[in-house]
């Protein structure tokens, strides 16, 4: 579903590269959650998978697109068959809850017959029925991450990423709003999520890969936040002090 | 492509910057107005090119008592001369560019300037015989003038020759000029027009930016994007030209054929079927001028 291939991200004016030859294969499927430091390089990648941006080498295909090579005039259409929501949620404070759903879908030029039925079926899947004609402002932070949920999964994109969905919400919130994800997931989206949040990760138990200086430190299946000594797949060795120096107070 | 969320968007953007907006009308309307003017003006000069060029005659005066005796020594030009110059005239040579030719002598010439000059102090003093006898020449083709003067001139009694296309020539120059400067002035607000515009557009695009991110996220295509900026452009535009459009033919109607006209009725002057000739062409470059600038705005501002 999405393949990372030796990818090497240099920005302009910065010595060390944001990405060191990364590879990285994420299945059809896969919850996987993307681990590591500020400026270790999540972002970087979330924004390959996006085409925000192209790595300076190496390859990044996504749902069999070669987003390395892809026309400009196709970015959008391959855009549509990917859902994105971010810790700041990204609503329309104009625009009530279903016009917030309903605006994604419009610009993409569906039928208003399709906006009708689509937009309610997804503010129930998200517990949000009954919200629908409220404004976002008027919604907690919670509910805001479920309208932006409803928002990037209304078009059933096979792919969803999730860039800190929980970062701005307190634990209990963020448990509901994983438990959202859980179920997209379940209906056989991959689902690739970047967080700092260690509680989440550990409770999980899903793929983690790790990111640290531009490189992948630990790729393993149902794992928690910190490396484990049971870890199956260690990528190289590495120094408990160090990461848990890291872990601890990494936080941005 | 939905059409009503499209004019919803270009609704939303006219009146969230009602002033930018009014400015690019009125920019707009004065700029064609000028385009316009200028173009009526060109038509106008072309209307009266072909209509006096072809009354253009050359005159061929003959030498008087009162001519100065550098050209005309010998005095009045005697009655063989005019034989001479009028069989000259027949020639052969000659014969193929004229249309025709006729002679004024002393008397005619005396009628016509009393009655050009009636109530003027000089018509009471001129003699008849202090007006040149002239040979009135048609030309079949008015530009070719040359000829009959090089013919003519410094031959024994004849004081001098003339195209009257000289002194029309003036006249088309300065009206010439006036276009010209018109044209200029129309220019340099198109360019301001056009930079107003792009400006407009940035400023939309950018209090609408947090719209356009979500639209990028989602797939929204370039084209989708863009439509609702470029066409709140042209729409301005479109208000400011149409302005200009009705400007150019109220002129035409009201002070050309309403007031000129009636106060020179022997001028053809350009009427409204020229104005509704310049008025289309008037909307037309301003949707052009506007569909560009936007466009070129936009595409700037949204890259993917």
């Amino acid at each position: 579903m999405i393949r990372i291939e030796n990818v090497t991200k240099q920005y302009k004016g910065s010595s060390r590269p944001a990405l060191n030859n990364v590879s990285l294969e994420i299945e059809k499927g896969d919850f996987v959650f993307l681990v590591g430091a500020s400026g270790s390089g999540k972002s970087s990648l979330m924004r390959l998978m996006l085409r925000e941006d192209i790595p300076t080498s190496g390859s990044v295909h996504v749902m069999g697109e070669n987003l390395v090579a892809i026309p400009s005039r196709r970015i959008p259409f391959f855009r549509r068959k990917l859902g994105v929501v971010f810790q700041d949620f990204r609503l329309l404070p104009t625009k009530t809850v279903a016009q917030n759903v309903a605006f994604s879908l419009e610009v993409i030029g569906k039928s208003q017959g399709f906006i009708h039925e689509a937009v309610p079926d997804v503010l129930a899947m998200v517990g949000l029925e009954g919200k629908a004609d409220r404004l976002p402002g008027e919604l907690s932070g919670g509910e805001q991450q479920r309208v932006a949920l409803a928002r990037a999964i209304v078009n059933k994109p096979a792919v969803l990423l999730a860039d800190e969905p929980t970062g701005n919400l307190d634990p209990a919130t963020s448990e509901g709003i994983m438990a959202l994800l859980e179920r997209i997931n379940l209906a056989g989206t991959t689902v690739v999520m970047a967080t700092h949040d260690r509680g989440i990760v550990d409770r999980l138990q899903k793929r983690v890969v790790e990111m640290r200086e531009g490189e992948i430190f630990r790729d393993q299946r149902s794992a928690g936040y910190i490396k484990t000594q049971t870890d199956s797949h260690p990528v190289k060795s590495w120094n408990l002090a160090v990461d848990q120096s890291w872990s601890l107070g990494g936080d941005e | 492509m939905r059409f009503g969320f499209v004019m919803g968007e270009i609704g939303h953007g006219l009146r969230r910057n009602v002033s930018m907006v009014i400015s690019v009308i009125l920019v707009t309307f004065i700029s064609l107005t000028f385009v316009g003017t200028a173009s009526l003006l060109q038509l106008q000069i072309g209307q009266m090119k072909n209509y006096w060029y072809d009354r253009a005659q050359v005159a061929v005066y003959l030498c008087t008592e009162v001519s100065p005796g550098d050209v005309c020594p010998q005095g009045e030009a005697s009655g063989d001369l005019k034989t001479s110059i009028e069989e000259k005239l027949k020639s052969s040579v000659l014969q193929p560019y004229i249309k025709e030719y006729f002679f004024e002598n002393h008397k005619q010439a005396y009628d016509k300037f009393q009655e050009q000059f009636a109530g003027n102090s000089v018509a009471k003093y001129v003699t008849p015989n202090q007006l040149n006898e002239t040979f009135w020449v048609s030309l079949k083709d008015p530009s070719k003038s040359q000829i009959i003067t090089e013919s003519f001139s410094g031959v024994a009694g004849v004081e001098e020759v003339r195209d009257q296309r000289s002194y029309l020539d003036q006249i088309f120059n300065i009206l010439n000029a006036a276009s010209l400067a018109a044209v200029g002035i129309a220019a340099l607000m198109l360019v301001s027009a056009a930079l107003l515009i792009s400006t407009t557009i940035r400023l939309s695009a950018f209090s609408r930016r947090r719209e356009i991110g979500i639209m990028r996220l989602v797939g929204a295509s370039n084209f989708y994007i863009q439509l609702p900026f470029i066409l709140e452009g042209v729409v301005a535009a479109t208000i400011g030209s149409a302005l200009a459009a009705g400007a150019v033919l109220s002129v035409v109607q009201f002070f050309v054929q309403g007031y000129l006209a009636t106060k020179l009725p022997f001028t053809s002057f350009v009427n409204l079927g020229d104005g509704l000739l310049v008025a289309p062409a008037l909307i037309a470059a301003g949707i052009l001028l506007s569909a560009v600038a936007s466009g070129f705005a936009i595409r700037r501002y949204l890259r993917i």
